[in-house]
């Protein structure tokens, strides 16, 4: 099933086209790395799934209906580039944060859901955070916040994640964490995801489907093509190396870190 | 019963002090928070010369006041979503504006009752201002325990808010109008020059010691109604002036709270530090 149909897509900023004719489809449970040079228009394409934008012209179609009417946005989870630069000192709790987006998903006028509690215990539960409840936010550190960020979204069970280069501003051991933890979310739960990265070794150990964006265009590969490098390099205009091919429950995930 | 409580003038003092004092700091946390804090000065003065210009025109300064802070808070609203990067610029134009106005009208008026103004008169509540400032609190407080979450959100991340389907526009309008409306009414009864004071004192020393969002909140309330209450305490007995002591109170725990924070091991949050996990 599709969960995201993009056709003929393109967007300029006034006489400078960012994206032209992109088209790509992602399927229910994909994991999909967004990915190319510095101004290729990552970002974009992302505020344009999210209709933060609006295209020039072509259609994107979420959850098998037109953008234009869609309305179920608690389904689609955002996580921005943004997300780790918030005012630290903002007094607000790990539990607080994760408990307004459910209350924003179950309609933000509305009576509090008798389970209120046990669901944000569990989106905790499932990112490792859940003794961290009472915690301030800006009291975690950048991979800490990062998780919570996560169960923010999880807490109103999503069926798309879309991150926005989640790992800038962590260090390495916490952002190979944050590839498995998603990696993980993908196959138990389900959720597709969608990230726009640099860091194209890594996304390429994870992701099934990878987006490439340049200046001459932009290309889908399935991650198991052995021609990937090739392709990329081509785009990137230097070489690139993949790290390996997408792997689940196999070795690869252990020399991840994943297990 | 002590003699402080022996003055109608005083009940009336206490009464709308206290009310005005819970309600302050609720808008205040909000505008601390997103880093607005300076939208209170400018909403004050241009309130004051709404008063000027009540004045002038015969028209009920009060009601001048609000329709001046009304307009100008939908202007900085209006200005900061066209300047996004650099949107206190718009907060100064309008604070300059204000208080340039305030200065050209206030040489038609007699500087007594411009002075009641700029300083407020707690002490000389009359019965329509009793009643204005315990209607605006119904209206604040219902308002705020209605938008609570929604402030919350918006508040911490309101790109998410957006996207999270809340109405983020009519929210901060609604919030932007009531801000107005509580900071030129409150203005009358403690002074411009004390409300912008009272919307960012509590909230500061509330940061130091709160654990959460709720309790910075909670704590704002009990800090404001402390420095009212002490505030006009010391007034009656000192023969100060209630605003500035008020104001003086606020600003001592401030410093007490920050110098407690220094002291190892007083459990207190001077800043957030990050990773101790």
């Amino acid at each position: 099933m599709h969960v995201l149909e993009v056709e003929n897509l393109s967007f300029a900023y006034g006489e400078n086209y960012i994206l032209k004719d992109v088209s790509f489809t992602v399927e229910k449970g994909d994991f999909v790395g967004i990915i190319g040079p510095n101004g290729s228009g990552k970002s974009t394409l992302v505020k344009l799934m999210l209709k933060i934008l609006t295209p020039e012209s072509g259609k994107i179609r979420i959850l098998g209906e037109d953008i234009r009417k869609f309305g179920e946005w608690s389904k689609i989870g955002y996580i921005s580039q943004k997300a780790n630069s918030f005012n630290s000192d903002f007094p607000a709790t790990v539990n607080e944060i994760v408990g307004a987006s459910l209350l924003a998903s179950n309609g933000i006028f509305r009576r509090k859901p008798p389970d209120f509690s046990e669901r944000v215990y569990n989106a905790l539960k499932k990112v490792g955070m859940q003794d961290y409840g009472n915690k301030l936010i800006g009291r975690l550190s950048g991979g800490q916040q990062q998780r919570v960020f996560i169960a923010r979204v999880l807490v109103a069970e999503p069926e798309i994640m879309i991150l926005d280069e989640p790992t800038v501003g962590i260090d390495s051991k916490s952002e190979e964490a944050l590839y498995c933890l998603l990696a993980r979310l993908n196959e138990e739960l389900g959720i597709t995801i969608i990230m726009v990265t640099h860091d194209i070794g890594e996304i390429s150990v994870h992701a099934n489907k990878l987006i490439c964006l340049g200046e001459n265009g932009f290309t889908v590969h399935d991650t198991a093509d052995p021609d990937s490098d090739r392709i990329i390099s081509a785009i990137y205009g230097f070489s690139v190396n993949m790290q390996n091919r997408r792997c689940r429950n196999c070795d690869c995930m252990k020399r991840a870190g994943c297990d | 019963m002590p003699e402080i409580f022996q003055y109608d003038f005083m009940i009336n003092a206490f009464i709308v002090g206290i009310l005005i004092a819970i309600i302050i700091p609720c808008i205040g946390t909000v505008v601390v928070l997103r880093r607005l804090s300076i939208m209170g000065d400018a909403l004050s003065h241009i309130s004051l010369a709404g008063v000027a210009a009540g004045l002038v025109f015969g028209i009920n300064p009060i009601l001048s006041a609000v329709v001046f802070a009304v307009i100008a808070s939908l202007s900085i609203e209006k200005i900061r979503s066209k300047i996004p990067k650099y949107g206190e610029i718009s907060t100064a134009v309008m604070m300059s504006f204000g208080i340039g106005l305030a200065a050209i009208l206030s040489g038609f008026v007699s500087s007594a009752n411009f002075n009641s103004f700029l300083f407020g008169s707690l002490m000389a509540i009359n019965r329509f201002e009793k009643y204005l400032v315990i209607c605006l609190a119904v209206v604040v407080l219902t308002v705020f325990i209605l938008m609570y979450r929604a402030l919350f959100y918006i508040t911490f991340d309101e790109e998410s808010a957006r996207l999270a389907g809340i109405p983020v526009k009519t929210i901060t309008m609604v919030f932007t109008v009531l801000t107005a409306v509580t900071i030129s009414v409150s203005s009358r009864v403690v002074g411009t020059l004390v409300v912008s004071s009272m919307m960012v004192l509590p909230v500061a020393v509330s940061m130091q010691i709160a654990k959460s969002y709720k309790q910075t909140v909670v704590f704002s309330v009990l800090f404001s109604v402390f420095f009212v209450v002490s505030g006009l305490i010391f007034s009656f007995y000192l023969d100060l002036k209630p605003g500035g002591t008020i104001v003086m109170t606020g600003v001592i725990s401030l410093v007490i709270t920050l110098l407690a924070g220094k002291i190892p091991g007083s459990g207190r949050r001077k800043i957030a530090l990050r990773g101790d996990d």
